[in-house]
């Protein structure tokens, strides 16, 4: 009999990505999707897409979904957490969604230590509404609305939101991740694992940053805009972990109980 | 049951929590921060009771759309400048049919206007608000009783018609200490399929507003547009007061609708046949018992703190079979009952009396 080494997790649809040859976000979908069925919470887990390139998100996961106004999920993955504390929520965010728009949402969720998971995908740009600059896009970087390259004195600098976020006393879990290479994508899913774990034990928030690709709007080919991961994202934007409470938690949980 | 006497956003507070709202989240701003105030302490008491002090307005209707999705009855409040920036979350609660109770203690606009008592919002209600093609169920009470009986009311039709309900009150309802009786609320009537809880060993659910294919998405409109015929034959309420004989109807809501009332007792006491009718329901309006009273009475004044809102909605209803006047005090200008008998009675004068 053939020994089975690699199938469809089974919180993921049979339904086929929408994404464009080589995006992040299909592997992000992919790996998350792993994580839900290897911690055995298919049934409990309720997510949030956003307004951005996941908006249909609820197409593949195979769990609970809510859509989210553009920036306002985690306004309702907080909500839906506090009406339903033992299930997980998680919330899935682009990087306008999340540093733009929402970032009020963003920071307030993490500041009150929702025990919610964000899993927030950096790619520099504005996938959806077709390439405009982002928060995080890099300086000199070239995007639809900075034709000649993101200018600092007139765009201001990219947002570090795991360093920034890393600052709030809410924050128990904040790793920034990368997607392009397998050991990188084994080494997310690691951390995806360790947030929702984080989430399931009681211990707040969690937050995962993938830098993540977008060839179409990077206008490169796929492996050319993974080494653009390697050799200019992440200089801006190194990967790490930014912020380990767990253990913390897990004392300050046997002091209370 | 007892009598208590209590300010009309306490009252709103404590009909929720006994209509079973279970979840609070909210953004300071007068003239309703006893709202919130009053929920942080209370609705913690009861088991299952969750308050958040948004981070603003926005946050505020996300999180009640989050925690109406996920089964709780839920409610958050603002005034003016506040509800305006919770449109795009009512309208995409009004998208996925997700109940919910929102509270607009109106004060003087447009901009930041002042903290005053106004009714200038009116149209932003009564519209929709927010973009698309949708309507909010809008309910004005009068009196401190009405407040309570339409908060708990606001409640059974958000939950019967998936649709946010809001309750279109202002500064001098919300501030004002009536006695009131809370009534026993009716048990929750409310799908479990409708919920979002988690999918356990079954299929997966979601709740969604995009809807790409344009076939898709007029269907949906029309599915919502049949779904607002029906509110409109079954809910629209109104009151009428000293209209047997009345040759000159006031209409006028909420507030203004009190300050009518105690015109029309001074006119009445004058020999003036003048009666109002108040609209409880602004949507929707009651067209049809409006109209029905412009086969025997053709003289017909609207009386609204704004510059003439809900003008429209009684121009529309009596389609020209009567004369409409209009008098109006518009960015948090109360007139006493005096000032507004003496404004009837020179119109009354002039086209009654004539
Ligand atoms: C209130 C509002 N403003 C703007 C939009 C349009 N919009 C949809 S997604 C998006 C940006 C998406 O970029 P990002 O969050 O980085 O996600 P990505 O598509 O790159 O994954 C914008 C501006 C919207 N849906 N709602
Ligand atoms: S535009 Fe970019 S982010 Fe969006 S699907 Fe394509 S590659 Fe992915």
């Amino acid at each position: 009999m053939a020994k089975t080494v690699y199938q469809r997790p089974k919180s993921l649809k049979e339904a086929i990505f929408h994404y464009c040859p080589g995006c992040g976000h299909s592997i992000a979908h992919r790996i998350v999707a792993e994580v839900i069925d290897e911690l055995d919470i298919r049934g409990i887990t309720i997510g949030v897409p956003p307004a951005g390139c996941a908006v249909l998100a609820y197409n593949y996961f195979d769990v609970d979904m809510i859509e989210a106004p553009h920036g306002r999920g985690p306004a309702m993955a907080s909500a839906i957490k506090r009406a339903l504390p033992d299930r997980v929520v998680f919330s899935y965010q682009g990087d306008g969604d999340l540093a733009a728009i929402g970032i009020a949402e963003s920071f307030h969720a993490a500041n009150r230590g929702e025990n919610i998971t964000i899993i927030f995908i950096n790619n520099a740009v504005y996938g959806m509404t077709g390439g405009q600059m982002a928060p995080t896009t890099m300086l000199e970087q070239k995007t639809t609305t900075s034709p000649l390259g993101r200018n600092k004195k007139l765009d201001g600098y990219p947002v570090k939101v795991s360093e920034i976020f890393s600052q709030l006393r809410g924050v128990t879990y904040l790793e920034r991740c990368m997607v392009n290479s397998p050991a990188n994508v084994n080494k997310t899913k690691k951390a995806i694992k360790k947030a929702f774990q984080c989430q399931i034990d009681g211990h707040g928030f969690s937050l995962i940053e993938i830098l993540s690709p977008c060839p179409t709007n990077w206008k490169m080919s796929a492996v050319n805009s993974c080494k653009w991961i390697d050799e200019v994202m992440s200089k801006e934007f190194p990967p790490g972990v930014f912020k380990d409470n767990i253990y913390a938690a897990t004392k300050t949980a046997e002091v209370d109980s | 049951m007892n009598k208590v006497l209590m300010s009309g956003n306490f009252i709103i507070c404590e009909a929720a929590i006994r209509a079973g709202c279970r979840f609070y989240a909210g953004y300071p701003i007068t003239p309703q921060n006893e709202i919130p105030e009053y929920m942080a302490e209370h609705i913690r008491k009861v088991e299952g009771g969750v308050f958040i002090q948004s981070e603003s307005e926005i946050a505020a209707i996300n999180m009640i759309a989050g925690a109406s999705a996920a089964g709780l009855r839920v409610m958050t409040s603002s005034s003016s400048p506040g509800i305006s920036l919770k449109q795009e979350g009512i309208s995409s609660m009004a998208a996925c049919e997700l109940p919910g109770v929102i509270v607009n203690i109106m004060r003087g606009g447009p901009g930041l206007g002042n903290i005053r008592p106004s009714q200038g919002d009116y149209f932003q209600a009564t519209r929709g608000g927010g973009h698309g093609d949708y309507r909010t169920i809008v309910l004005a009470p009068a009196t401190g009783q009405e407040l309570a009986d339409l908060t708990m009311a606001a409640f059974d039709l958000a939950d019967k018609y998936r649709n946010p309900a809001m309750i279109l009150a202002d500064g001098m309802m919300g501030q004002m200490m009536e006695p009131v009786i809370f009534k026993k609320p009716k048990p929750r009537q409310y799908n479990e399929k409708f919920m979002l809880r988690g999918a356990g060993k079954g299929k997966s659910k979601f709740i969604r507003g995009l809807l790409l294919d344009p076939i898709d998405s007029e269907e949906h409109n029309w599915k919502l547009a049949r779904k607002y015929e029906v509110i409109t034959k079954n809910e629209p309420l109104h009151e009428e007061y000293k209209m047997d004989d009345a040759q000159m109807v006031i209409v006028a809501y909420g507030t203004a609708a009190r300050i009518a009332k105690g015109a029309i007792k001074r006119l009445r006491e004058q020999g003036m046949k003048v009666g109002l009718f108040r609209p409880i329901t602004l949507w929707p309006f009651p067209e049809q018992q409006l109209r029905s009273l412009s086969s025997k009475i053709k003289h017909f004044l609207v009386f609204e703190m704004s510059t003439g809102q809900m003008l429209e909605d009684v121009r529309l209803a009596l389609q020209g079979y009567a004369d409409i006047k209009f008098h109006g005090r518009p960015g948090g200008a109360v007139p006493t009952p005096a000032e507004l008998a003496n404004v009837i009675a020179r119109v009354y004068e002039r086209t009654i009396n004539n």
